[in-house]
């Protein structure tokens, strides 16, 4: 694919993203970071984010599968989450995991898992989509893609 | 917005620059963070999270800031054992083993007076005094920007603080 029109395609998908609130302003703090001695740091950081939550999606998982539920400890998980997901920009993950804390502080247990589901298709959902973003990305090659979202 | 320079500090004819425009900016783009210049040279990030350290090793990377980076309180009090200062500490508050108002009060007993900035999710008003009490000179909410950062390098120089390391 010609180089302009792919340059045209990466900007229209970043800009989705924003739309769609699947990302927040942190992100774009995250690509402001990013300089020629460090040219792929928003796609490193994504990528440890998915590593590093993936053992505390587990552990939530697991927790919620024990009865009577821990709030507390299912608490203390989502904190960690919530943290991780809200410094790589991750608006709609960051929203799920509010109201899963929510459910926490509750003891709601229902809500608990309701939205626990629905935090994991945000999650993944969002994964795709960077990992198409940043593959397109690669193609592209290095050029300024930090703006502010129209 | 125009961008005003203010010279702020000067230690040896370096000074720390930090427009005003910066300061009540939400964002500093690259083009804004290359005209930061800072006298502190040294930092140790304290932050359990991975990707916090990450993204906080390069903030303070991309401002000319040397830092190195532990796990939790307890590893921050060892390393300043061994002899190591930094001028400025990043620490976070929830963390294993030893936190981050724990690890706050076991480095100003121990006469440590680097500048020490808590940066933390925790946003309620009581839990903020609580970790400034431990001997904070600066708390900032996550996650860090590169404008929540120069205002921790502002302050550095409003509160008359030195470099501890050359």
């Amino acid at each position: 694919m010609e180089r302009n029109q792919q340059r045209r395609q990466l900007a229209v998908m970043r800009q989705s993203l924003f739309d769609q609130e699947y990302l927040d302003e942190q992100f774009i703090q995250l690509e402001e970071l990013q300089d020629d001695a460090n040219p792929n740091f928003v796609e490193e950081v994504v990528t440890l984010y998915y590593r590093d939550s993936a053992r505390l999606i587990q552990s939530i998982e697991q927790a919620l599968e024990k009865k009577p539920l821990d709030f507390s400890k299912l608490d203390g998980y989502m904190h960690q989450f919530k943290g991780s997901s809200s410094s790589i920009g991750a608006k709609k993950v960051k929203a799920e995991s509010t109201l899963f804390r929510e459910y926490c502080r509750v003891g709601n247990g229902e809500g608990c898992i309701r939205t626990f589901q629905q935090l994991k298709k945000e999650y993944t959902t969002l994964k795709k989509k960077l990992e198409a973003y940043f593959q397109l990305a690669r193609q592209v090659g290095p050029a300024e893609t930090a703006c502010r979202p129209k | 917005m125009g961008f005003k320079n203010i010279n702020i500090g000067t230690k040896e004819g370096v000074s720390n620059v930090v427009g005003t425009a910066l300061l009540s900016s939400p964002r500093i783009n690259r083009e804004q963070m290359k005209n930061i210049q800072t006298n502190i040279s040294t930092a140790l990030v304290v932050d359990d999270d991975i990707i916090n350290r990450k993204i906080h090793r390069k903030l303070l990377d991309n401002l000319g800031i040397e830092s190195e980076t532990v796990t939790n309180g307890k590893e921050a009090v060892d390393v300043h054992c061994t002899g190591k200062n930094f001028d400025l500490i990043l620490m976070d508050l929830e963390m294993p083993i030893m936190n981050g108002i724990e690890a706050t009060k076991k480095l100003r007993e121990m006469g440590i007076h680097s500048m020490i900035a808590g940066v933390s999710t925790r946003s309620l008003e009581e839990e903020k005094q609580e970790f400034m009490d431990a001997g904070l000179n600066d708390f900032k909410e996550k996650p860090l920007t590169v404008a929540k950062l120069a205002s921790i390098l502002h302050k550095f120089c409003e509160d008359d603080l030195e470099p501890v390391t050359d």
